[in-house]
């Protein structure tokens, strides 16, 4: 079995600006400036065994937009569990999917609910909602009602 | 001959749920799909973030219809992981037997999509029924036949009813000899075989590039279960191994169904047979503390994932929901270019996707 510790370490000896958090045995948070990101997505599929992207996603607080890569492998259960802070008036980051192809729909659903720019994204249309829908639902300020 | 786009869907019975494939065809061959979803969306995530904890639990079992204790069980766990609490002895036997059972539940309405898909009347006739004998022990134990509204935090909603484990054992018993019949009338028949054997193929590299999981990605040889990866529930101590087959067609993942049925019958009658007796619910927090978790399932899609964030007051501050048929639906792109228009059903088929959580 592969250990999270020593993973947690090497991501942390290749890239001095990445804090990294293990929490338990399967589990650890990692913190990215937003534009590493593609370098720590290539080191983690390459040199970390880390295989396969569960899911990707953003969160809206009250100061920032944070986008949360999933990041896992198909022969164990650790689970990289990998943010980076977007400012709000601009939350641009660097697309995934030359790293991932499944990250494709993720993206879209997450440039469409948050606003997020995926630079480097081949098709950024909205991909559920109606594609004449005006506003990013689910950012707190959204008006629903 | 000039390519042309053509429509399958919102309505159409091939889609097995209300979303669009646009297939650029030239000819018979297909030389590209677009896959469109959202018609079914509801802003679950949305609705989420307006509920109070305890609200949530009946949204998220009509996420999707046709498996919702498994959902149930991805949010449960979520929420119990962030609490820091640990449902009683009983309550977890009580909740993998009916996640076991939920499965086979699932895979039979599969099987009997997949086998009208393909022409064999007999075959999703029977596997209805045999579907019914597992919604009569679900119903039994929940009182509900579809969306059960049954795991809560730190328990189950209520115990099982007298004699309920032997029933179990009895109605498991019936389908596990019943499956013949879809041995005789799908696994050994020619035609069918003729229809799935070397078609849909999806390489194990594409499988994990694309990143599919659940039956799809252990048809392409992957060997990967939440249930065996990252275990929870009783499945650290069961021991439990999941079907690998290597091809990648459609063949493959039809055989992986075919055989977790038999697994989940051998483990829910396992269980059954040594329930322990005891209490089935602790007393929870009305709110979980501050705090993020990520907890996994493996639904009989494949891995649903819940991330969640709790600021510490009465509703989540942010749920995402990883739908394993979303990433299905996505792969389309890769295994359907170069087959013949009257494959992609039985493609498609093979895939199992459910649209009440692709787009929540």
């Amino acid at each position: 079995m592969t250990d999270i510790n020593s993973l947690a370490e090497s991501l942390k000896k290749k890239f001095a600006d990445v804090q990294v958090e293990v929490k338990d045995g399967r589990r650890a948070v990692a913190e990215v400036p937003s534009e590493q990101i593609l370098d720590v997505m290539y080191f983690m599929r390459d040199s970390m065994g880390r295989d396969y992207l569960a899911s990707l996603s953003g969160a809206d607080y009250d100061d920032r937009i944070e986008v949360i890569y999933l990041v896992g492998s198909y022969s164990d259960g650790i689970i990289f569990i990998t943010k980076t802070k977007l400012p709000k008036g601009n939350p641009a980051v660097n697309s995934v999917v030359e790293v991932w192809p499944t990250a494709s729909f993720h993206e879209r659903e997450a440039a469409e609910m948050f606003g997020i720019i995926f630079e480097g994204h081949p098709n950024l249309e909205h991909l559920l909602l109606p594609e004449d829908f005006e506003g990013h639902p689910l950012r707190k300020d959204y008006k629903w009602w | 001959m000039a390519e042309m786009w053509v429509n399958f869907g919102p309505q159409h019975p091939f889609t097995h749920g209300l979303w669009r494939l646009k297939v650029k065809v030239d000819g018979e061959t297909v030389t590209d799909v677009e896959p469109t979803i959202g018609y079914l969306h509801r802003g679950v995530e949305k609705i989420a973030e307006n509920r109070t904890w305890y609200q949530f639990i009946p949204y998220n079992d009509r996420l999707c219809y046709v498996a919702s204790i498994a959902w149930s069980e991805g949010y449960i766990g979520a929420v119990e992981k962030l609490m820091d609490i640990e449902p009683p002895e009983r309550a977890k036997y009580l909740r993998t037997i009916s996640f076991e059972l939920q499965r086979i539940a699932s895979h039979f309405v599969w099987l009997a999509a997949y086998a009208i898909d393909l022409g064999n009347f007999t075959a999703m006739l029977f596997a209805v029924r045999e579907r019914e004998f597992i919604l009569d022990l679900l119903s039994r134990l929940t009182g509900h036949r579809m969306t059960y509204n049954y795991p809560r935090f730190g328990g189950v909603a209520r115990d099982a009813p007298i004699g309920w484990e032997d029933r179990v054992v009895r109605n498991l018993n019936r389908i596990e000899r019943k499956m013949k019949d879809f041995i005789d009338l799908m696994t050994e028949n020619e035609t069918f075989l003729k229809r799935v054997q070397g078609v849909g193929v999806l390489p194990r590299n594409k499988a994990k590039a694309w990143g599919v999981t659940g039956p799809v990605a252990r048809g392409s040889g992957l060997k990967t279960d939440v249930r065996y990866n990252d275990p929870y529930l009783l499945y650290e101590e069961i021991g439990f191994e999941p079907v690998v087959m290597k091809d990648g067609d459609c063949y493959s993942r039809y055989m992986v169904r075919m055989q977790e049925i038999f697994e989940s019958i051998n483990i829910s009658r396992d269980l059954a047979e040594k329930m322990p007796s005891g209490d089935i619910q602790i007393k929870a927090p009305k709110k979980p503390p501050e705090g993020e978790v990520f907890n996994r399932v493996e639904v009989p899609r494949g891995e649903a994932s819940y991330y969640i964030v709790s600021n510490g007051g009465n509703s989540p501050y942010r749920l995402k929901i990883r739908s394993p048929a979303y990433i299905h639906i996505q792969s389309t792109k890769v295994i359907m270019p170069g087959h013949n228009v009257a494959d992609l059903p039985a493609i498609l088929g093979s895939l199992d996707v459910c649209l009440g959580d692709t787009d929540r």
